[in-house]
């Protein structure tokens, strides 16, 4: 594993955001197989290191913009379960007051401008967010999170073609998982992914998106030099998604084989591997390691319960919010 | 008669087009080996291959232009486009290039393509996968909109869309897809601009696309209970509209309400019944309702959404205020 000069500290909160991802899609998992959450929900378990390697390089100034796979970026920017699963069972203590639902989650106290759910959908915002913050002058760097499958949508081509000409701090990373819902990213994506950046003159990184600390060290570096006035950059980062497409995706073997997802599993999980390397580190003990994942267990369970007795949006609310004041 | 499911009536209806017409073929995301989210195309990439059920990147624009070129020159593609709300990435495509080219053209140049696609909220998939964009695409000339409202229907209108020479936009319930209804097993299409009376009544007109159409009959149910006869009308294509019967329904009952789930401002609904304002009027005794979704962004939360979309209790209430006449000076 490649080693980023942080310290303990920075190790522990890295691991701890990594579980706290990893619990909060059991749990909504869960809330879905018990038919207590409505509609469908898109698991990021699998990606944790992607997420928290390039949120924990970034500060609450920063943006990202998010995906239907949101919910992993919102917690590693920071977000709070509680208002997270308010929002995933659409009560009114939610992020979006239970108006936007795990697939428009968004978190504006950390810098979060949104999942989507529409594939591609966020590339001109976070394009846009980089200008502003050219144009205001201000430091500040938007990452643009999407999945190997939106590297078809025309927009991805309009703003990277913009946000090169005018050299704007924004990060394009692209979270390769390997499918775009139930089709394999060769049979969608011809050519290279990041030759496509390279295009533009983007500098480009493809880099294995399991290994936390190597995709940390890669982000602190262009986050510093985005700041410096030296993005826009690309990194494709080779992920795997453990669940379905989406949580009622349960039989996939016609698309993607079950020993492909053990193997990804067994021998390349982000936080089974971060973990052994911080009690080979000495950073942390084994009992340490548990208590932080016991600790995080308690309180996702204590937020799952706290949003199921939480209340909905009172029906007057239908109407608000559509246009702004 | 047998019954099988929407998804299955389309199933079979792309099938023995596709079977007949060499020149069909489909193009989408996930139209293949997945047979789409919903399942619907499940079964024809076994007996249509790969060249005529063909997966796309996910690349809506692309896909529809390809389509357009591709009908322009002699095929006969049936686009697939996952969730209606998809459609304002297609817009250009579909409203600049196909609807216009034949009429561009001096008539010379046709576009003989379907778009197939869904409307539908109260899924819990919040606001980019729940509209009901209909009133945008029979805005534009050259396209025709089609809207079954049963498998029965869904069957025949696709057979006609895929024969017919222009664009034609179908609309899918996609709440509907596993509701079963009698579909005969021998061959038939149903016109465009037919519309069908699926109840008849003296009292009250209700008009109703699509989903809707299941919510006019039960309202018809509701106001029989108290003696109130309801005809409902589903024009199952919206463009053309078949004006006749509406018309003669209307001149008969004096009152109508128009249903429809797309927006309540600006859609089908106020299309519908200003026509009937124009060409009834003398014959109404109360004005024309419209009644669509609320004008509000599709909301995730089961305790908002349910009430974004007209209800039977709903439209059972506003008949019997006009047939009361109650709602004469309504502002
Ligand atoms: C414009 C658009 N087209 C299609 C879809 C349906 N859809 C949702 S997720 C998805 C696959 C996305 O794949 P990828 O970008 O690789 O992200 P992943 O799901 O693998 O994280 C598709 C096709 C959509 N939401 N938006
Ligand atoms: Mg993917």
């Amino acid at each position: 594993m490649a080693s980023a000069k942080t310290n303990t500290e920075d190790y522990l909160r890295m691991y701890r955001q990594m579980v706290r991802i990893r619990t909060f899609e059991d749990n909504a998992n869960q809330l879905y197989l018990s038919a207590k959450m409505p509609g469908l929900t898109h698991m990021y378990s699998g990606e944790e290191a992607v997420a928290v390697g390039i949120c924990e390089a970034l500060t609450d100034d920063d943006r990202i913009t998010s995906t239907h796979r949101g919910h992993g970026h919102c917690v590693a920017k920071g977000a709070d379960f509680k208002k997270m699963f308010c929002e995933l069972l659409g009560k009114a203590e939610g992020y979006c007051r239970g108006k936007g639902g795990s697939m428009h989650i968004a978190d504006q106290s950390h810098g979060n401008l949104g999942a989507n759910a529409i594939v591609g959908g966020s590339m001109g915002i976070a394009t846009g967010s980089a200008l502003r913050a050219k144009l205001q002058g201000s430091d500040d760097v938007t990452v643009c999170f999407f999945g190997d499958g939106a590297t078809a949508q025309g927009l991805m081509y309009e703003v990277m073609n913009m946000a090169a000409l005018w050299k704007l701090p924004v990060i394009y990373a692209c979270e390769n998982n390997g499918y775009s819902e139930y089709t394999r990213t060769e049979e969608i994506a011809a050519g290279s992914i990041t030759a496509r950046a390279e295009a533009f003159g983007i500098e480009a990184f493809r880099i294995d998106g399991q290994d936390v600390l190597a995709v940390n060290e890669l982000a602190q570096k262009l986050v510093a030099r985005c700041r410096k006035g030296e993005g826009p950059f690309f990194v494709e980062l080779e992920t795997y998604r453990y669940h379905g497409h989406h949580v009622g995706d349960i039989n996939r073997e016609y698309y993607r084989s079950k020993a492909e997802e053990k193997d990804w599993r067994e021998n390349r999980d982000p936080i089974v591997r971060f973990r052994t390397w911080l009690v080979d580190q000495g950073v942390a003990s084994e009992d340490e390691i548990e208590a932080i994942n016991a600790e995080i267990e308690k309180d996702a369970a204590d937020a799952v319960a706290y949003a199921e007795a939480a209340s909905y949006p009172d029906t007057s609310e239908v109407d608000m919010h559509v246009y702004a004041a | 008669m047998r019954e099988i499911t929407l998804s299955q009536a389309v199933n079979e209806a792309l099938a023995e087009e596709m079977r007949r017409d060499p020149t069909t073929f489909i193009i989408g995301e996930d139209v293949a080996e997945a047979g789409t989210p919903f399942k619907v195309l499940s079964g024809l990439v076994e007996e249509f291959g790969t060249d005529r059920v063909i997966d796309t990147p996910i690349a809506e624009p692309g896909f529809m232009g390809i389509a357009v070129g591709a009908a322009m020159t002699g095929a006969r593609p049936i686009v697939d486009l996952m969730f209606g709300d998809f459609i304002f990435l297609i817009m250009d495509q579909l409203c600049n290039q196909a609807a216009k080219t034949h009429y561009m053209s001096g008539g010379k140049l046709n576009v003989p393509l379907v778009l197939r696609t869904n409307l539908g909220a109260t899924r819990r998939s919040a606001a980019q996968h729940s509209q009901s964009l209909q009133a945008l695409v029979a805005h534009i000339p050259g396209l025709k909109v089609a809207m079954p409202s049963s498998a029965y229907e869904a069957k025949g209108l696709m057979k006609t869309a895929i024969r017919d020479n222009n664009p034609v936009v179908i609309f899918e319930d996609k709440l509907m897809y596993q509701d079963k209804a009698p579909v005969p097993e021998q061959e038939y299409l149903i016109p465009f601009g037919q519309a069908n009376i699926k109840r008849e009544g003296r009292d009250i007109t209700l008009i109703a696309t699509s989903s809707m159409v299941q919510v006019a009959e039960k309202a018809a149910e509701i106001l029989a209970n108290e003696g109130i006869e309801a005809e409902v009308i589903d024009p199952r294509t919206i463009v053309p509209l078949d004006e006749q019967t509406l018309l003669e329904s209307v001149r008969k009952t004096s009152r109508a309400i128009v249903i429809d789930e797309g927006h309540q401002s600006y859609g089908v609904t106020a299309e519908i019944a200003s026509r009937l304002n124009e060409k009834a009027f003398y014959h109404l005794d109360a004005p024309v309702l419209r009644m669509g979704a609320m004008d509000v962004p599709v909301p995730f939360s089961p305790a908002l959404e349910d009430l974004t979309v007209p209800t039977p209790e709903d439209v059972a209430a506003n008949a019997r205020k006009l047939c009361a006449g109650e709602m004469i000076h309504a502002a």
